[in-house]
């Protein structure tokens, strides 16, 4: 299932709507993704006090349901959630995330990690970070290229 | 022919949508981003360096010798940055 919103989620509600009434499942895995200050990380860098988050409606959607689709199609999932929110956020807020349920652990993780690096290279949404220097837009990092590069080539 | 711009490319350009009618030299994506930096300073800025561009036509992504008719949309915006 695919969710693009503006508004916060409930990441306990949402994992437990994904696996209600299937007692096949015997592991689910997630990834959270959430806003960082980037000072935390690099003392004396810059502070980042917002990040928005634009995206393509409609083109949006069907790549994230293409990248679904893609998982499914490799690992034996029972279910799986992707929710990716969109205007502003601030530090700490959650931004994304990726939820697949299967019997067994090595397929539930396995697709949680391809679809968290493909998304961030697939999905057309684009952050522009708000620091006390102004608005700037965040460059694509290679590693995030590099991740998704790894997936095309092995299983 | 309708195009949106996005991120930093419909900061630049100015708009985030617009409805145009290129000229018949436009028939692939290459061409028609080429007609595109000659519509003002603000088109020429944002498509000055085309390995920072990527193209969608009706909501997939296409290289530059990909055909463009009308009736397409055509998105053009910087590498994604979600997740």
């Amino acid at each position: 299932m695919i969710k693009v919103q503006r508004q916060d989620f409930d990441v306990g509600r949402e994992l437990d709507e994904l696996t209600r009434g299937n007692p096949r499942i015997g592991g689910v895995a997630s990834f959270i993704g959430l806003v960082r200050d980037m000072r935390t990380n690099n003392p004396g860098g810059e502070s980042i006090t917002a990040l928005t988050l634009e995206h393509y409606p409609g083109m949006t959607e069907k790549k994230l349901a293409e990248i679904e689709a893609e998982a499914n199609k490799r690992w034996p999932l029972d279910a799986s959630l992707i929710i990716h929110r969109y205007g502003r956020l601030e530090p700490g807020d959650r931004i994304v995330l990726v939820a697949t349920a299967s019997p067994h652990r090595e397929a539930a993780l396995a697709a949680c990690h391809f679809l968290i690096d493909w998304l961030k290279t697939d999905a057309p949404f684009w952050k522009s970070e708000e620091t006390p220097q102004g608005e700037r837009w965040v460059a694509a990092r290679r590693e995030d290229d590099e991740a998704t590069q790894r997936w095309k080539v092995a299983k | 022919m309708r195009l949106l711009y996005f991120a930093w490319l419909r900061a630049k350009i100015g708009t985030a949508e617009e409805e145009l009618a290129p000229p018949s030299q436009v028939h692939d994506v290459k061409s028609l981003l080429q007609w595109l930096k000659t519509r003002g300073p603000g088109y020429a800025e944002a498509l000055k360096d085309l390995s920072t561009v990527r193209v969608a036509v009706n909501q997939d992504y296409v290289g530059s010798e990909h055909p463009v008719r009308d009736g397409d949309e055509v998105a053009i915006f910087p590498p994604v940055t979600g997740g």
